[in-house]
């Protein structure tokens, strides 16, 4: 094994016992930050594999935006210290028989798809350049797409949360 | 090897005095702004040791961490706070040529992304603490780093795109002197949204005393509570060196930008850290609803503004 090897591997032990400890820590806000390491361990996986454009992405997004998103949350409805005694749902066996069979499915195509085959990775292959001609020329259409989605979940949230504009049933009381 | 070591030397050095001498200079300017000398005995001459008598002060006191609070968190966030701003100083070029530790070819993305941790570290405070006033507070660093964040990537984005690059000494060797107004908007944008990110007055609302304290550093005390203090002086630090080296052209000066760029940084960090003291005496706290609206209708908006003003001037030269 090479020194990259034994990173990414060792990322990838991090990313997912740290992604066990999100489901299965009692304490709502320790799951949130079992998340932050989690994604950055995945970031430090792009960084090996030469995706730094993705990696930093994913650290500005994930752990700078949804996970702070996330902890708001948390904060504003209720932030217990200590062990929370209803996180677990009834339901924790057949989540967890569906986790293991995605995890069994996913393992098996990517290794009946690539087996032991090897990619050599080039420095600069997941630079902010060759990514993005890559997006803007050859997946243009995917992406354009893409951002339509975004638009729309964007004003379904704003339609939702603003009463002045929904229906007549939404109408606040006070007003 | 050695060179790189030299480097990360002086980086840490510079990490650990940069901030002080902020410090130091935000006591005597805001003292003399106010009327008052500040501090005068410590070291003698104007008081300039007075920052390390502070910290000699803060290593002796009682480490205290109270009962109900959530212990493994309550310790680690003042390290999740400062080492994010460590890690963007090694990216800041000073001069041109090999004069930053560590070139990255994507240095503002990094930046951006690095800095977004910080707040973390603000916010696992507020909620370890076990109050409700840290608990308001980390709510409030939460919402605000929500709301400036955006506007902050959009102007940092917008001289990206004028470089078309994303690397720091590649947007400094771009850099001409008519970016100061075609860019101005922008400028304006970033280091307000950066200060907002700061919890700078008059964007100090999660810390504000008279509601809540000290927000989410109320529980905090001795060596920990320093290393937040020193985070917002290195952030100081860090937001200027970037506004510096993104929109004033870094290491460009009127003449001698290879034997003098560091001077020239040095001193667009230096007016620019004055003008963040100056602005903390200036302006009044600004209520929430108020940092909201800021955000939302002027600096989102006007970063949007600035993203197609560039892009128009853009295509039209090239």
């Amino acid at each position: 094994m090479t020194g990259q090897e034994i990173v990414f591997a060792l990322l990838g032990a991090v990313a997912v016992g740290s992604g066990i400890m999100v489901v299965t820590t009692r304490q709502l806000v320790h799951a949130a930050l079992w998340l932050v390491l989690s994604f950055g361990a995945l970031a430090g996986m792009y960084l090996v594999l030469t995706a730094e454009f993705v990696a930093w992405v994913q650290v500005l997004i994930y752990v700078g935006a949804i996970v702070v998103l996330l902890l708001f949350g948390i904060m504003l409805t209720r932030a217990p210290i200590g062990t929370a005694p209803d996180l677990d749902s009834g339901n924790r066996w057949i989540a967890a028989a569906v986790a293991v069979a995605t995890a069994a499915l996913l393992v098996t195509v990517v290794v009946m798809g690539f087996g032991d085959a090897k990619m050599p990775l080039e420095a600069g292959g997941g630079s902010a350049e060759a990514l993005g001609s890559a997006v803007f020329r050859t997946w243009v259409l995917p992406f354009e797409v893409l951002s339509v989605l975004l638009l729309s979940a964007l004003v379904g949230a704003i339609v939702l949360s603003r009463t002045d504009i929904g229906g007549a049933r939404s109408r606040g009381k006070g007003d | 090897m050695l060179e790189i070591v030299v480097k990360l030397a002086l980086v840490a050095a510079a990490f650990a005095v940069l901030p002080l001498l902020v410090g130091q200079a935000e006591h005597k300017v805001m003292a003399h702004m106010q009327g008052r000398l500040g501090p005068m005995y410590a070291g003698r001459f104007h008081g300039w040791a007075q920052l390390v008598a502070d910290g000699v002060k803060f290593a002796q006191k009682e480490d205290v961490v109270p009962r109900a609070a959530d212990r493994w968190i309550f310790k680690l966030a003042p390290g999740v706070a400062l080492v994010p701003y460590l890690l963007v100083l090694i990216v800041i070029p000073v001069g041109p040529g090999g004069q930053v530790a560590l070139d990255l070819g994507i240095g503002v993305f990094f930046a951006l992304a690095v800095m977004g941790v910080g707040v973390i570290g603000a916010i696992m405070a507020g909620w370890a603490s076990a109050n409700k006033y840290s608990l308001l507070g980390g709510m409030r660093v939460a919402a605000q780093l929500m709301s400036y964040e955006l506007p902050m990537v959009f102007a940092a984005s917008s001289v990206a795109m004028a470089a078309g690059t994303l690397s720091m000494q590649g947007i400094v060797g771009e850099w001409r002197w008519w970016w100061l107004p075609w860019q101005a908007v922008g400028a304006v944008v970033f280091f307000v949204a950066g200060l907002a990110e700061l919890r700078r007055p008059p964007f100090d609302m999660p810390v504000a005393d008279s509601e809540i304290i000290f927000g989410p550093y109320t529980e905090y005390g001795g060596l920990r509570f320093a290393l937040f203090l020193l985070a917002e002086y290195a952030g100081i630090i860090v937001l200027c060196a970037l506004t510096a080296v993104l929109f004033l052209g870094g290491w460009k000066g009127p003449f001698l930008n290879t034997e003098l760029g560091w001077l020239w940084t040095g001193l667009k960090v230096g007016v620019l850290s004055f003008l963040v003291i100056w602005l903390r005496v200036s302006y009044p706290r600004m209520r929430e609803d108020q940092l909201q609206k800021l955000a939302w209708a002027w600096l989102v908006p006007l970063s949007l503004a600035q993203l197609a003003l560039t892009g128009v001037v853009k295509v039209a030269t090239a």
